[in-house]
């Protein structure tokens, strides 16, 4: 592990931590300043959304060790949670289908909870696997037999609009909660599995996993109409419609002397990254005292030399598996915030490239083992993504000029300009790596 | 006994076939995987992209070759554009090892940080690929489309059923033998591809026995890069060519090269093989099918489908899982994982 080999270093100053900070926030201002607010202010959401990803990230990667690829699946665990959660419920839908969905989820769970019941009884080799098989197959067959006709029965209620079952219509920041432990919950199962095998097997097996998991959402329709989408989630801040209308908005209109449309959609930009900042800061503050704790310690330990912490004593699966609950767990709360600012819940947009190895990027660029590093990380990675654009455009639009409009090769470069973001964003990652391996902000020494 | 016939060679012509091409081509790519691997120690996240890289500099090569009027057909003119496509990428590639990997494995890094530098050469190479040719399908299929079509089939047998075999998919399953044969010959009788054996086996005694470790990373990196090619450009070929989709195909590969034992050879082309059927099969429906061989009365109510054709990738997966559970050395391995 890289992080065994440590040269002897003096401890950071406090302005390696700061200035990046400081960096970043004025290259937010410099985008409200040069491009407008309201791209600043979405750019500065994404960041802090992101930034509570990488922090899940940071707990399994940076001090555990653990190569979590599955990043996606617990992104979209998350957004599946806030449909759950927060969207109506549809009633017809219920009633056409809901008991047997129900009983069909139950056979499924029934038969996993049987089959480790049965392995834990029966212990010779060959028999355990005739079982197992036998056993799985029956209960796919039955919870199969009943699901079919009740999914059949969901799909077909009004299915333009709906085909779901809806949610439980309860406050979308409940959701934001149950995302964290609806991802805690499957990173459980998967790190009961995974977990132990060596880092690139890990690493594959999460990857799948995940994979798995977003292939779910996109074809059961009846869970989240899977490609057809879920709109027009509920929200935890107020619409801009009706912000508009009361007292005090026009008020303050007249006070700043701006108009109402562009005036209500800054309020609600805030109002989010409030909400963010919140969650981040506890995130942050949790993530910062379980470091410093005895706990922190041990992980420490464990990341650094495995054997030897075995050899005093620590219990190395189970602290692993927890800590790959937690980071799970952090990384899911970051979906349902995501899709909560996205207000639509859209299976077929978690790509790996964006939602699994855009994260990582951001932890190691930042700095593995440092929270505060992963943060910076996040929001600079993020800005770079979405500011690679316009900047690979402009620069794209100056080198080609001396072609001329017309020129198929200047039209063909312009058009697909935006496809350099992957380029920066992976010899950004080959530098780091390289030529400070340890990130922006490195991990604090502690001796 | 007619219903027995239509039935094999109606499974055969929906599953089999098309089953033993698209094996042909996971089985090339595992096999570059398996010997990055086996050599340098470390899952190559970026074979995916060096697949598509490939296949779109073999396009390129293509669309200039057909713009001369070249052509080798009944064949594919993809086939003749091949070793441009080849050479190009195996520079890529060597230069990437030379300007990334090559640090890491002087300071000896650990394998994890392969795997992360992997992500990074895999960023630049997905970026570079869509910046160039644009994330968008490109067919460069040409030549005759079948060996021989349903309808040819049909006039000869008599059957009921038809059976067709595509251009492409005779091309697929040719070149991976030929390619297979070739490499198992390079490993098991030549100087070289025996030193390479001897250093996957064990870096250091190999080392001491005067084996030029360099040499042996350079030709691990132009043989995967050239397996790559190969399977990137048949997999073009017999689908179409679109980058995104390479990125999907990079986990099926990886499935194939662990079911079949990470740095084994053997075990990169039989896995291939058993992802590729096991995806076909599972997702196949089965209602035709059986309408031949049992009577009607008999027959199921639905498709007869274990799974959704949605579900095709996560079978692979699934498997992947199972095999991480139960054997992680996968079928053909003897190191231990």
């Amino acid at each position: 592990m890289s992080q065994s080999v440590r040269t002897p270093r003096t401890p950071a100053s406090p302005m390696r931590t700061v200035l990046p900070f400081a960096v970043f926030f004025l290259l937010i201002v410099a985008v409200g300043l040069l491009q407008s607010w309201t791209v600043a202010l979405t750019i500065l959401n994404m960041c802090l959304v992101s930034a509570v990803m990488a922090l899940g990230v940071n707990v399994q990667w940076g001090y555990a060790g653990l190569v979590n690829f599955g990043v996606m699946g617990f992104t979209a665990l998350g957004g599946l949670a806030v449909v759950v959660i927060a969207m109506p419920t549809v009633d017809a839908a219920w009633q056409a289908g809901g008991p047997g969905v129900l009983f069909g989820l139950f056979l499924l769970l029934a038969t996993a909870a049987v089959t480790i019941a049965m392995r834990r009884v029966v212990t010779a080799r060959l028999p355990r696997m005739v079982l197992t098989a036998v056993f799985v197959a029956a209960g796919l067959w039955a919870a199969n037999t009943v699901l079919g006709p009740s999914t059949a029965a969901v799909e077909g209620v009004n299915p333009a609009l709906e085909g779901y079952l809806g949610g439980f219509g309860a406050p979308v920041l409940i959701a934001w909660a149950v995302g964290a432990l609806l991802a805690a919950a499957a990173a459980f199962v998967i790190g009961k599995i995974a977990l132990g095998l060596r880092a690139d097997y890990l690493a594959i097996a999460t990857l799948g996993v995940s994979e798995i998991i977003v292939a779910v959402l996109m074809n059961e329709d009846w869970l989240a109409r899977g490609v057809k989408n879920v709109v027009g989630l509920p929200r935890p801040v107020p619409y801009e419609v009706d912000m508009r209308t009361t007292a005090w908005f026009a008020d303050l209109a007249d006070r700043l002397g701006m108009a109402a449309v562009p005036l209500s959609s800054l309020i609600v930009k805030l109002a989010y990254a409030g909400l963010f900042v919140v969650v981040l800061a506890l995130i942050l503050w949790l993530a910062e005292r379980a470091l410093a704790s005895p706990w922190g310690r041990t992980m420490r330990a464990v990341r650094d030399n495995e054997t030897a912490a075995a050899a005093m004593g620590k219990d190395v699966k189970r602290l692993h598996l927890l800590v790959f609950i937690v980071g799970s767990g952090i990384i899911g709360l970051a979906g349902a915030m995501l899709t909560t600012l996205d207000g639509q819940f859209t299976p077929s947009s978690y790509q790996p490239l964006r939602f699994t190895f855009l994260v990582w990027v951001m932890v190691i660029v930042g700095g593995a083992g440092n929270n505060w590093g992963a943060t910076v990380g996040a929001f600079i990675v993020w800005f770079a993504w979405v500011e690679a654009e316009p900047v690979g455009h402009f620069v794209i639009d100056w080198a080609t000029y001396a072609l001329g409009d017309d020129s198929p090769i200047r039209q063909h470069l312009l058009q697909n300009a935006a496809q350099m973001r992957h380029v920066v964003m992976g010899v950004l990652l080959l530098v780091v790596l390289r030529f400070a391996p340890r990130g922006i902000i490195p991990e604090t020494d502690r001796t | 006994m007619d219903g027995f016939l239509n039935a094999i060679v109606l499974l055969a012509n929906f599953a089999l076939v098309p089953g033993a091409a698209y094996g042909s081509q996971l089985a090339l790519g595992a096999l570059g995987v398996t010997l990055i691997f086996a050599v340098l120690r470390f899952s190559n996240f970026a074979h995916g992209e060096t697949m598509s890289f490939g296949a779109m500099i073999t396009i390129f090569a293509t669309w200039a070759l057909q713009s001369w009027g070249v052509s080798i057909a009944p064949l594919p003119t993809g086939l003749l554009a091949l070793p441009i496509g080849i050479i190009v990428t195996v520079a890529v590639v060597l230069a990437s090892d030379k300007f990334v990997y090559a640090y890491y494995r002087e300071k000896r890094s650990d394998q994890v940080i392969f795997l992360i530098a992997s992500i990074g050469v895999m960023f630049v190479m997905a970026g570079l690929i869509r910046f160039i040719i644009g994330p968008d399908d490109q067919i460069f299929a040409d030549g005759a489309r079948f060996v021989f079509s349903v309808r040819d089939f049909r006039a000869v047998t008599g059957l009921e059923e038809g059976l067709a075999l595509k251009t492409t998919q005779l091309v697929t399953l040719v070149t991976a033998i030929v390619c297979v044969v070739a490499l198992f010959l390079f490993l098991g009788k030549t100087r070289t591809g025996k030193s390479m054996r001897a250093y996957a086996d064990n870096e250091d005694l190999a080392t001491l026995s005067g084996i030029d470790a360099g040499r042996v990373v350079r030709i691990a990196w132009i043989l995967s890069a050239t397996l790559a090619v190969i399977a990137g450009v048949l997999y073009g070929l017999d689908k179409s060519y679109k980058p995104f989709v390479f990125q999907e195909l990079l986990l099926p590969i990886f499935a194939a090269a662990i079911v079949g034992g990470l740095g084994s050879p053997v075990g990169a082309i039989v896995g291939g093989y058993i992802i590729a059927f096991a995806e076909v099969l599972v997702t196949y429906a089965y209602k035709r099918f059986l309408g031949h061989l049992v009577p009607p009365d008999w027959m199921p109510d639905g498709l007869a489908q274990l799974m959704g054709t949605e579900y095709k990738f996560a079978v692979a997966f699934v498997i992947l899982v199972l095999t991480l559970l139960i054997r992680p050395t996968g079928l053909f391995n003897k190191r231990a994982a």
